[in-house]
């Protein structure tokens, strides 16, 4: 709360100045509040007071909003869009303040040259909230100015005028904003911009149609991908098979002759090729001889031994009574999950052009900032020069929040003069993601004479998340101690417990592991209610009573038990097998949003079947509840993908496999055919969506064929081991 | 070699060096369409699907040599916002996309399907649609198939109706 008053103090403070265009009136804003809650909303739990040193250049101006002659407002989104329909939501609340229609918004993305890019990241579920207050606060102030100068203009007091879509009616007379703002040199900005009630609003809270609709239906070319600039070349880069393996040097005296190439680049850490077209740029690539530095010669054991909990450095990330003593009566389970792939359907690709002392990079990503800041300091131009303008994703998932590709891109560009496009190829994309990294959990429980938990300990071990991680700056792990990725979800939600702690142990892996949907909170959520789930058939309890009675009564904790009442009632949770088919319970808090889910499995030929989903959420005030719907479905199946099908292994020193297929993931015949989404509404503004849904997914599954089988499946992939 | 496609109704020649060149980079690259979307380049995923001589193809890997001649249809030519196909239509109504990057091989591949087995069961989709979606909207898109059928049977009675 003493962050909001400390926004509005600053959105008071900001000056606005009008810039005049060719046909457009540009409203600039001066200052920066949001990018530090998206930072503060990615530290969790035991941190979540640590203030970040936010040090973006606040002097510069920030294009928001522009208004066309033909009377539209074109909003330019700080956050880039995926899929998660943030364009959408941040288009209904720009639309009610401003007093406009849906239609007459258009959302773009803000690229860096318009200044008001989110210096951080699209990612952590943070767009809808974090913008919730500004955006809307920005768009009040806007309104009022229009107003203000409105009443100038049309020499009518303030208080007699209305708005209708973008017009300003008054005294029988009207003006459009593109009217009232044509020409003002100097506007007048209210102290404070009055916002409207909720239930003035006509869009927020709605079901509106996705404002990216239209394009994605009729196949416009809006992606990464699909980006190209005049003259444009196409580049290739050399990239080693192997995990581990540093670039050397490279005999590229056979691909200098070839058709079509017009240079071969060799840099300190990278070689790439450019030629005329795509085919030749990679069959150029393929006749450079590179010579690597030895690497070594992993397999998955290999990996599997390293992370294994009491491995590396712990740390303590949540405590509550006494710890868990060995003892009778400790039941212990261990559960473990695989390297998981991004796999995003559009390979990372990105268009550069370098001219003189200036740069333009057309990318798919989820880190405006970065990639610029990277740009600028490989090719030694000033940050202001590089323009990041941004696309569409083809899919993000994490797997963007670093696209050190682009300065590859920029190096080629340079030294050919010319724009340069280049993409991974599938198997590049394959090895080299920045994968979900493995987990192993080790649970200890023990029950009391009434059949519920004493005490209850989660440890687990994971690879790096945020660690490592370019967006993590490199003073903040030794201050947190925890990777703040690897551990969400691993908190002990059941505080009802009198013993409880979670201990996460950190080790390093060959290779890199990053950010993937929901970070750790997959991996941890399935273990951790896998392990209720055994408890409460330990106890000869109802799995939903069970956890029920052992959850704490403070705010989260309540909007928690609603989440799993609310999910039992819907799906109609029962734990008796009905014509093959049974229950499987499980629910999961991510950055402050519960999610509870029932599946409903069946086994056919030793597969295991999801036929229903129910999913019961707690994301505060639905901005647009079918999006809502739509990501819970989506983190639903991309979840039980992961969790029944995915799994990268490692075999003589290479990441296996390199394409769709034997990546086996969930397909339309392996998809629910019911899902079943209620949502509830625990706070008064917007929460998380995009990610807290994959949460139960897991266990859901797992503890279904356990109530089906007999059978506690422990690892993704979830396979049975005995014919059934 | 010069290779003849009719690109969605229009007639294109192309001057092509490497006649296996995929037809997903004539297509994308040399005509400009880029509604049709590169995957993964081995036939795995489904993204690039277009239709050749109303066969739902895997363009990334099928050899521009093998459809010289042939008429080529891609998602901007499936229908417009004028006038929507009935898949599109269904996509629409059922607000499938989530990146929308899968989405145009999807709709080609469900297009193909329909021109074959206008009324799909559950099973005729199961089999027939083996595309890959990464953002998880299948649950959607079977609805969406499901209603395109219906579009399509009541368009083609209106048009029976009229003759």
């Amino acid at each position: 709360m003493a962050d909001n008053k400390s926004d509005s103090k600053k959105v008071s403070r900001r000056k606005f100045l009008v810039r005049g265009g060719l046909g457009t009136i540009g409203v600039v804003a001066i200052g920066t509040y949001i990018f530090r809650n998206s930072i503060r909303r990615e530290i969790l739990g035991t941190v979540n007071s640590l203030d970040l040193p936010y040090t973006d250049n606040t002097d510069k101006p920030m294009v928001w909003f522009e208004v066309t002659t033909e009377n539209n407002i074109l909003l330019h989104s700080p956050k880039v869009e995926m899929g998660q329909g943030t364009f959408t939501g941040i288009a209904q609340m720009a639309a009610d303040e401003l007093s406009v229609s849906m239609n007459q918004i258009q959302v773009v993305h803000a690229a860096s040259s318009t200044g008001n890019i989110d210096s951080f990241a699209t990612g952590g579920s943070t767009s809808i909230s974090g913008l919730w207050k500004p955006l809307r606060e920005l768009s009040a102030l806007l309104r009022e100015m229009l107003l203000k100068e409105a009443a100038r203009k049309m020499n009518i007091g303030i208080e007699e005028l209305t708005i209708e879509d973008g017009v300003i009616f008054g005294n029988e007379k009207s003006m459009t904003y593109a009217q009232v703002a044509e020409g003002v040199e100097n506007w007048k900005v209210p102290d404070t911009p009055v916002l409207k009630s909720l239930n003035e609003y006509k869009y927020i809270g709605k079901p509106i149609a996705r404002v990216d609709l239209d394009a994605k239906v009729f196949g416009d070319p809006i992606f990464g991908m699909d980006a190209q600039l005049p003259d444009m070349l196409y580049g290739a880069v050399v990239r080693s098979t192997k995990i581990g393996a540093k670039f050397i040097s490279a005999d590229t005296s056979a691909a200098e002759n070839m058709i079509g190439v017009v240079k071969v680049i060799v840099e300190e850490d990278f070689v790439g090729v450019v030629a005329n077209s795509l085919i030749e740029a990679e069959n150029a690539k393929d006749a450079i001889n590179v010579t690597w530095e030895s690497y070594e010669n992993l397999n998955t054991e290999a990996i599997l031994k390293i992370m294994t909990v009491g491995n590396g450095k712990s740390t303590i990330i949540q405590k509550h009574g006494d710890a868990l003593e060995e003892q009778d009566g400790v039941e212990i389970l261990e559960f473990r999950t695989p390297i998981g792939a991004h796999a995003q359907i559009e390979p990372n690709g990105v268009v550069a052009s370098v001219e003189g002392d200036s740069a333009i990079i057309r990318i798919s990503t989820q880190v405006i900032g970065l990639t610029r800041k990277e740009v600028a300091s490989r090719l030694g131009l000033d940050v202001e020069n590089v323009n990041v303008i941004p696309t569409y994703l083809g899919g993000g998932f994490g797997r963007r929040l670093h696209t050190p590709h682009a300065v590859q891109a920029a190096v080629m560009s340079k030294a050919v003069g010319k724009p340069v496009k280049y993409f991974f190829s599938r198997k590049e994309e394959f090895q080299h993601d920045m994968f979900r990294p493995p987990t192993h959990h080790i649970i200890k429980g023990r029950l009391n004479g009434e059949g519920y938990l004493d005490g209850l300990e989660h440890q687990f071990v994971s690879g790096d998340v945020g660690n490592h991680s370019a967006l993590m700056p490199d003073f903040l792990p030794p201050i947190i101690g925890a990777d703040i990725g690897a551990i969400r979800g691993g908190f002990i939600q059941y505080t009802g417990i009198p013993n409880f702690r979670s201990v996460y142990w950190h080790v390093d892996l060959p290779f890199a592991t990053s950010w993937w949907r929901s970070l750790g909170l997959l991996a941890n959520t399935f273990a951790m209610e896998s392990f209720m789930d055994e408890m409460a058939l330990k106890a000869n309890k109802n799995a939903v009573d069970f956890r029920l009675a052992q959850i704490g009564d403070d705010a989260i904790g309540v909007r928690l038990k609603n989440v799993i009442s609310a999910a039992a009632e819907k799906s109609g949770y029962s734990e008796e097998i009905i014509d093959g088919r049974a229950m499987g319970f499980a629910a999961s808090i991510d950055a402050n949003t519960p999610c509870a889910q029932v599946a409903e499995v069946s086994i056919v030929d030793n597969e295991i079947i999801v036929h229903k989903v129910t999913v019961s959420l707690d994301p505060g005030l639905a901005v647009n509840p079918d999006q809502i719907r739509a990501q819970c479905e989506g983190c639903v199946i991309m979840g039980m993908s992961a969790v029944l099908y995915e799994q990268m292994y490692v075999e003589n020193g290479e990441l296996q496999p390199t394409i769709y297929g034997p990546y086996k993931m969930a397909l339309m015949k392996n998809a629910p055919k019911e899902i079943d989404v209620v949502l509830l509404q625990g706070k008064d503004t917007p929460g998380a969506v995009g990610e807290p849904p994959l949460g139960p997914i897991g266990a859901a599954i797992a503890n279904a064929v356990r109530r089906l089988t007999g059978e506690r499946l422990t690892e993704f992939p979830l396979k049975l081991t005995k014919t059934k | 070699m010069e290779i003849s496609l009719i690109v969605n109704g229009v007639l294109k020649t192309v001057h092509i060096e490497d006649e296996n060149t995929p037809l997903l980079w004539v297509i994308r690259d040399i005509l400009d369409l880029k509604g049709t979307k590169f995957g993964c380049g081995k036939s795995a995923c489904g993204a690039c699907t277009l239709h050749v001589d109303d066969e739902a193809v895997r363009s990334c890997s099928y050899p521009v040599k093998f459809a010289d001649g042939k008429r080529i249809t891609t998602i901007e030519g499936l229908g417009d916002r004028e006038n929507p196909h009935p898949v599109q239509q269904a996509w629409v109504e059922e607000i499938v996309p989530q990146c929308g990057y899968c989405q145009p091989g999807f709709m080609m591949a469900t297009a193909a399907l329909l021109k074959k087995v206008p009324k799909p069961t559950d099973e005729d989709i199961d089999k027939n649609i083996i595309n890959v979606c990464r953002c998880g909207t299948y649950y959607r898109m079977r609805k969406a198939i499901h209603k395109a059928a219906e579009i399509q049977t009541e368009k083609d009675s209106n048009e029976s109706n009229m003759v």
